[in-house]
């Protein structure tokens, strides 16, 4: 009995020490092609950005509306843009390689399914992308409507909106890669939160005026608000 | 020509039915049932006793009134002239009314004012708010003598207003247009216009009627675009500005958006006309100006300064991106303070707008997002200006504005290499 669970463990321990043998240099492989990765991708991201600045790409792009509708997000310049998206897709390239080369089958599957799903992902980014600059205009805009309305906690009603509208892009996304099935019906009451309350800070002194001429309009005409200074 | 495209056939028959006129007068109107019968009486009575052999005409372009408006302009003539006249009219005043898009605004209505002006050959027009309700008709003569006798092209109002009044014109738009397009214009934002044939087929052919600001801010467009042409432009002393509650309820931050962005856009638009500008011109002004001292103003002051400081704190983010650190730094330190002892000084003011101007031009962020961020520092500034100018008198104010005056045209170098400097 004794035999046999000595026999057993030195077997296990043989097996466990051959695979490490065996995986231990394809793990370094894969440490060693993703730190190269990371390098070559630093390299280039500055190559790049550099490149980009000589040329004077971010005027060059100005024509086309892009620098203003990242301004207007509060997103980097599109030369930085440009350099960072360089910087992440050469380096999950070389992470994909790294991994490929620890040799594992499933992965190597996983990987292949990878590539397939690259024109979803593309159009997932773009999603992102557009989401991102949806969620700073509206973020912002009611950041400005609440602070001009004097609402309290403007920054979390900013906040709030940015969120949703993220979480929103988010969820789309995933759905668009196949991550998230069935989550476009709550993000689609989601963004009308979100929008409800962009808006509804946006058309508050409409809705205002409104209601103050359908319920109050004779108490209006006879008397005024606090303040009587005018600015026009 | 005029655009016929816009203007219905119907409309069109009518303008053709009047034949050419010497005078056009222009009300547009939007549920105004309480003060437009005065207005249209006051302006009939105003043509026919200081232009009584001229050929006059009133266009009301309507947008959509829901309170009978248009039918008031319609029948309120005035039935017994010798009741307030001498004599009876020479000539019949036309008075049309049509319809105008409700989501073109004002610029909707004064396009179709200067469509019909060029359409019927007006030498001399203007434009008449229908909530103008100290209107009298000696501001008629007022405002078309000078455009029909005396040739301008281009009148602006002086009004006589209450000390506080009128705050965005005295502390933006009047400063920024004198050092800038180099006119001492007291209302370059007011209701009541002047305009000679010449300059509306000129304003008419101008490709702005889609943007945003046209909607209420039309009249710091049409005057920016007057003194940019170079048209003899004049002021004229109307009388006392009674604004009317509407104008009252005004959103603080829409009326920005509004005016500031017709401002800053038309600097953008007439950028080789100012730039080139060194020396201010003083406009000619009609009338015999008088002040009024009035009674205080019930302003709560504390809440304004609160608004400002929890806009200065909140927006740090979006002021960042407009303003210089320095400006900005000095904006805290004012809203730091306490709101008694509230300062916010011309040489500061002056920097911000100018700030701001450069931003906008250089479209650093949504432009309407820009200028709405410009809010809660203006209620800064008026109450540092309430606070200072509390007892002062309306002769001792004017001074203070011509300070003020002063210290955006010592910034105006800075700011033109600001406006010219790559980014």
């Amino acid at each position: 009995m004794g035999n046999l669970v000595v026999k057993t463990l030195s077997a296990t321990s043989q097996n466990l020490g051959d695979m490490v043998t065996e995986f231990l240099p394809r793990l370094l492989a894969m440490l060693v092609i993703v730190a190269i990765g990371g390098v070559v991708a630093w390299i280039l991201k500055i190559v790049v950005r550099r490149v980009l600045t000589l040329v004077k790409f971010n005027q060059l792009i100005e024509t086309t509306g892009f620098t203003q509708l990242a301004a207007r997000a509060a997103l980097p310049t599109p030369s930085e843009l440009l350099s960072r998206l360089i910087f992440w897709v050469v380096w999950v390239s070389f992470m994909l390689f790294g991994l490929n080369a620890l040799g594992v089958a499933a992965l190597e599957e996983e990987i292949g399914r990878f590539f397939l799903l690259l024109p979803q992902i593309f159009v997932a980014i773009i999603i992102l992308v557009v989401g991102a600059l949806a969620a700073n205009f509206f973020g912002r805009s009611a950041l400005l409507g609440a602070v001009n309305a004097n609402y309290p906690s403007p920054r979390l009603l900013s906040s709030l909106v940015r969120f949703l509208i993220i979480a929103l892009a988010i969820m789309m996304a995933l759905e668009r890669i196949g991550l998230g099935h069935g989550v476009v019906l709550i993000a689609f009451g989601a963004v009308m939160l979100a929008l409800a309350l962009a808006f509804g800070l946006g058309g508050r002194d409409a809705a205002r005026r409104l209601l103050e001429k359908t319920l109050f309009e004779d108490r209006k005409e006879d008397g005024g608000d606090d303040d009587t200074i005018s600015h026009l | 020509m005029a655009e016929e495209t816009f203007l219905s056939d119907e409309f069109v028959r009518e303008l053709g039915a009047v034949g050419e006129v010497d005078i056009l007068v222009g009300i547009p109107t939007y549920n105004n049932r309480l003060t437009v019968e005065r207005v249209v009486q006051a302006v009939q009575i105003g043509l026919v006793k200081y232009f009584p052999r001229e050929r006059t005409v009133v266009i009301n372009p309507d947008a959509g009134s829901r309170d009978g408006t248009p039918e008031i302009v319609k029948s309120a003539s005035v039935q017994d002239f010798r009741s307030v006249l001498a004599a009876n009219p020479l000539r019949t005043t036309h008075t049309l009314t049509t319809r105008v898009h409700p989501t073109r605004g004002e610029g909707g209505a004064l396009r179709l004012i200067l469509a019909a002006a060029d359409l019927l050959r007006a030498k001399a027009c203007t434009v008449i708010s229908p909530e103008s309700a100290s209107i009298t008709p000696e501001w008629i003569e007022a405002i078309l003598r000078p455009i029909y006798r005396e040739r301008y092209d281009f009148l602006a109002p002086v009004y006589q207003r209450h000390k506080f009044d009128a705050l965005l014109v005295k502390n933006i738009l009047s400063p920024l247009i004198h050092s800038t397009y180099g006119a001492n214009l007291e209302e370059p934002a007011g209701t009541e216009f002047g305009f000679s044939g010449a300059l509306a087929c000129d304003l008419l052919a101008q490709d702005v009627w889609r943007e945003d600001f046209m909607r209420y801010g039309w009249g710091v467009w049409m005057t920016t675009a007057a003194l940019a042409g170079s048209y003899r432009s004049c002021q004229s002393f109307l009388g006392p500005k009674v604004h009317s509650g509407k104008q009252a309820e005004q959103n603080l931050a829409g009326a920005i958006q509004q005016v500031v962005g017709a401002l800053f856009y038309s600097l953008e638009a007439h950028q080789n006309f100012w730039m080139s500008r060194t020396e201010p011109v003083a406009l000619p002004l009609f009338g015999f100006k008088s002040e009024l001292d009035l009674g205080p103003v019930r302003v709560n002051r504390k809440r304004l300064f609160e608004m400002f400081r929890t806009g200065v704190e909140e927006l740090s983010t979006i002021l960042s991106q407009i303003l210089s650190a320095p400006v900005l730094q000095q904006i805290r330190e004012v809203a730091l303070g306490q709101e008694n002892t509230c300062h916010f000084s011309d040489e500061l003011w002056a920097k911000t707008i100018y700030e701001f101007a450069v931003s906008y031009h250089r479209a650093v962020m949504n432009r309407d997002h820009l200028l709405q961020a410009l809010t809660p520092i203006y209620r800064g500034r008026v109450c540092s200006y309430l606070l200072e100018n509390h007892g002062a008198r309306v002769a001792e104010l004017h001074k203070r504005l011509e300070v003020l005056h002063q210290q955006f045209e010592r910034l105006k170098l800075d700011f033109i290499q600001n406006w010219s400097a790559k980014t």
